[in-house]
This record gives C-alpha cells, sequence and structure tokens, in this order.
C-alpha cells in the first residue's frame, strides 16, 4: 500500500495524474509538466514535498552529532541558516542527501522520502554514543515547496500574515513567521534552481494552507506543481537526484560535491576514505552532456568510448524544457569528464555522439 | 477521464493505433498513450521505403519525463510519415487520431494480434488499478 501526504484529496480534486514515488502516491503533472516547468521558470509554482522526511534533532550534543554523521560544518551553520549536507558510510559512498535547518534549541533535518526509514535507523544507530534526542516530524508537519521568481512578491502579499519583510530571508535563512493566520516554518531553499521559499507547517491546516498558497496573486498565478517538472527544474540546474546521480555507490568527488565534504571539520563517519578518495582523486566523475546526434539519453544507458568500450552510464537525461535540446548527466572515466570530452550514449543499441558541456545547464537565479 | 478510443480502429497492446485506407493503413498511437507520455517533445520516424515486421521497432516518441518505442502493429513498408510532426510533436497530444497521425505502410499481410474498441478499452481499464 503506497503512503499518502495530507495533501493527497487537493491533489485529485486539482485533477492532478498520480504516480508511485519512492513509496508514495505523489502528483506528477496537474496542468501539464512543460506549463509547469515554465511557471517556476518565470512566475511562481506550488509543490507538495510532504513526502520527504523531517526529523528534529536536539540536546547537548545535537550539533556534535551531526557534525560527525554528516560531512558538512554543522558548526558553520548560524541559528536561522540552513545548509546542504550528505550523510555517508565509512567507504565513502552516499546514504542521502540532505538539509539541515538550525532553529532555535535543534536542528531540522530534510531527508529523501525513499530513504526515510533507512536515514531514520542510520541517525538513530550514531546517536547512541551522543546525548541527543531524535524526534520525527514527518506526520506532524506537511511541507510545501513555493518556487519562482515571483514567490518572493507573493508571500509578502499574503494576508493575515507577518511575512510581510520576507525580502530580508537571505538565501538558505529559515525563520518562524505567521502565513494566513497560521505558524509557519519559512526557509529560502529548494530544488529548481529559482529563488523560492519551502515551508513546514501542521499538517492540521495544510490543506488550507495549500488553497491559500495557490489562490495567491489572484488565479492562475500559483501553478501547482507535479514531481515531474520538480525534476526537470532540478535536472536543469544540475542538482543531485538520490539514485541517481547519489547513491551507496557513489561518492560525493565522483558527483562534484566535493565542496559539501569538510575533511578539515574533524572526525565523521567516512572521512578517512573520502580523504583517500581526494587524495587520489576520482576514478570517475558526473560529466554533463549535450548530444550530437539525435535521441534522448535517459537514466541508466550505457556510455561508451568513441570506439566502443563501455565506460560509464547515465544518471539523468531529458530534452530539457528551458533550454530546448536533450541534455543529461553521467558518471564516466575523469578524463572523459572535461568539457569538449565525447563519448557514445547508446540508445537503444545505437551509439548517439555526446560532447561535455558546462554543468549546470541553466544557471540557477537564487537571491544572494 | 476515459480515454477517447475511437468504435472504427484496431489497437495494439503497446498503444498504436491502426486504420485501414484502401490497401494501406494508418498508425499512430491512442489517446490513452499520449495521455500517459505528457507533451511530446521528440519523435524517431522511420524512412519511407522501410520495412518492418509485426511487433518491430519502427521509432520513439519521448516527453520530458518518458521515452517510448513505437512497435509496428501491422507488417510492412513505410509509404509515408508524418513529416509535419518533425518541426511540432503537438498534433500527437491534441489530435492523436487525426493530424498526430505517424506513418503510413503498404502491409505484407502479417500482424499483431489486434484489440477491436472494446476490448483495448478493457485494456486501458484494467492498467489504470
Amino acid at each position: 500500500m503506497l503512503q499518502r501526504t495530507v495533501l493527497y484529496d487537493s491533489h485529485l480534486a486539482a485533477g492532478a495524474r498520480m504516480v508511485e514515488f519512492g513509496g508514495w502516491e505523489m502528483p506528477v503533472q496537474y496542468s501539464g509538466l512543460i506549463e509547469e516547468h515554465q511557471a517556476v521558470r518565470g512566475g511562481a509554482g506550488l509543490f507538495d514535498i510532504s513526502h520527504m522526511g523531517r526529523v528534529m534533532v536536539r540536546g547537548p550534543q545535537a550539533t556534535a552529532f551531526l557534525q560527525y554523521v554528516t560531512t558538512c560544518d554543522v558548526t558553520a551553520i548560524p541559528l536561522g541558516h540552513s545548509s546542504y549536507g550528505l550523510l555517508c558510510q565509512p567507504d565513502g559512498g552516499v546514504v542521502d542527501d540532505i538539509f539541515i535547518y538550525h532553529v532555535p534549541d535543534e536542528y531540522l533535518v530534510v531527508v529523501n522520502a525513499a530513504n526515510r526509514a533507512r536515514d531514520w535507523a542510520w541517525l538513530e544507530q550514531h546517536a547512541r554514543n551522543f546525548d541527543v534526542e531524535l524526534e520525527d516530524r514527518s506526520e506532524r508537519w506537511a511541507m510545501v515547496a513555493l518556487q519562482g521568481p515571483a514567490a518572493e512578491a507573493l508571500i509578502a502579499g499574503a494576508e493575515d500574515s507577518e511575512a510581510v519583510e520576507i525580502g530580508y530571508l537571505p538565501f538558505h535563512g529559515v525563520a518562524l513567521t505567521r502565513l494566513f493566520g497560521h505558524t509557519v516554518l519559512i526557509a529560502r531553499t529548494g530544488y529548481t534552481g529559482e529563488d523560492g521559499f519551502e515551508l513546514f507547517f501542521d499538517t492540521e491546516h495544510a490543506p488550507a494552507l495549500w488553497q491559500r498558497l495557490l489562490a495567491l496573486g489572484g488565479p492562475g498565478s500559483v501553478k501547482p506543481c507535479g514531481l515531474g517538472a520538480r525534476d526537470s527544474l532540478r535536472f536543469e540546474a544540475c542538482l543531485a537526484l538520490y539514485g541517481h546521480e547519489l547513491s551507496e555507490a557513489i561518492n560525493p568527488y565522483e558527483a562534484r560535491l566535493g565542496w559539501v565534504v569538510k575533511l578539515d571539520k574533524g572526525d565523521f563517519v567516512g572521512r578517512e576514505a573520502l580523504a583517500a578518495i581526494k587524495a587520489h582523486g576520482p576514478a570517475r566523475r558526473l560529466a554533463g552532456f549535450e548530444l550530437l546526434g539525435k535521441g534522448v539519453a535517459r537514466s541508466d544507458y550505457p556510455v561508451h568510448t568513441v570506439d566502443g568500450t563501455p565506460v560509464g552510464h547515465v544518471t539523468s537525461g531529458m530534452p530539457s524544457p528551458t533550454l530546448g535540446k536533450p541534455l543529461g548527466m553521467a558518471l564516466v572515466p575523469t578524463a572523459l569528464s572535461a568539457e569538449g570530452s565525447e563519448f557514445d550514449v547508446i540508445i537503444r543499441d545505437r551509439p548517439v555522439r555526446a560532447r561535455v558541456v558546462k554543468m549546470p545547464f541553466y544557471k540557477p537565479r537564487y537571491k544572494k | 477521464m476515459a480515454p477517447n478510443i475511437p468504435a472504427d480502429l484496431k489497437y495494439s497492446k503497446s498503444d498504436e493505433w491502426v486504420r485501414a485506407e484502401g490497401d494501406e493503413v494508418v498508425i499512430g498511437i491512442t489517446d490513452y498513450a499520449q495521455d500517459q507520455l505528457g507533451d511530446i517533445v521528440y519523435l524517431e520516424l522511420p524512412q519511407v521505403g522501410a520495412s518492418f515486421a509485426p511487433g518491430q521497432s519502427f521509432g520513439a516518441i519521448e516527453s520530458v519525463k518518458a521515452s517510448s518505442e513505437l512497435y509496428a502493429p501491422v507488417g510492412g513498408e513505410v509509404v509515408a510519415v508524418n513529416s509535419a510532426l518533425e518541426a511540432n510533436q503537438e498534433p500527437i497530444n491534441r489530435d492523436p487520431y487525426g493530424a498526430g497521425w505517424l506513418v503510413r505502410l503498404r502491409p505484407s499481410g502479417e500482424q499483431e494480434e489486434l484489440l477491436d474498441a472494446a476490448a483495448y478499452a478493457r485494456y486501458c481499464e484494467e492498467r489504470a488499478h
């Protein structure tokens, strides 16, 4: 039986097409993927992301604990800010990619939907050696994302709210506010390559808040968006999707996420292996590519050298709605990952030439 | 919403439709298939003169989120392709049984087991659950 978020009925009422994702029954699209994608690039779109996991970490050693289980420097996240981070295995493979929000007296850790149970077990296991308390807030809080260049003005104009000065919330900032009369935790974070916000609030108010957010700015200003657009938006910005660009068998340096690994912060899970990988340089690396021949590269398609030797695979690929051409990301030998390198993607048993291009494909427009 | 399934066409289990026109057949994808794929943005069609056995792949159709191979429900030689779709695939979504047709074949006489409209409607219904 698939799990459903508190907004399931709202999605059906809005005409969403529902699909399975990571054990959840989620909207993949409402009006159409491309329309939703363009709404976020040019205006505003609203996503239900309540399927993601929300874990509170508190106690005297909360910072020390997170410092030990993640790769980022948690001591460098001031109160009211947040940071991207990775949970790594001792061998450097990635357990999950997460977001850590520093709120008063505790941290809120947001994890991927498909990894909720595994992450919880992973965190709990390591928490035994620390004076910390973990609390799963996933059921009690809903989570939505309002993304796009119009998001700030729309939130600032919300009725019965204290968010009029939302413009002062910096990139990756997080604050408690009031929206439509309800208490909401608001963060300037997202997964689309646009400015925007992620909102956390009591599930009890979720259907009402969802409707109020959709009505912001008058009819059509905010489009409900599904996982289809969420994927195409994150893909263009080259934001990793766990299970594609990241996995237990892929380390952060391979995924070009070395900037998330702070080797000099002290001991943490995976540090020794990651230091060795960094010292030698990863044998393979993520490369963004465009196809020179016809076709669309998709996840798991094989990558061959131009003389036919299998050397890697595509992690994600699709026709980019914004750039208007098929693009992809692939894990290939480091020597083939430099801009301008060429390799073949095997599309339906046929090699199609690809050339490595700069990532991200779409330059994010975050508010600095 | 139930997909549009015209009564006068035959259907394959890989979601192509077949319409007999004189001694030729016209092939496209069904309303159910276009709806499942979403906005189609890329299409690969065969060359005129190419021949296909029933069940053989004759091309591919792609939306942003998914790829789908096209399978010949009927064997035969391609006598025409809908080249208007090369620049704009939108008719496949908007009018899959009309302007969104894909290829015209001269049948070889071999074909897959095809479904009539009622059987295909049941087949779509089954997959919705």
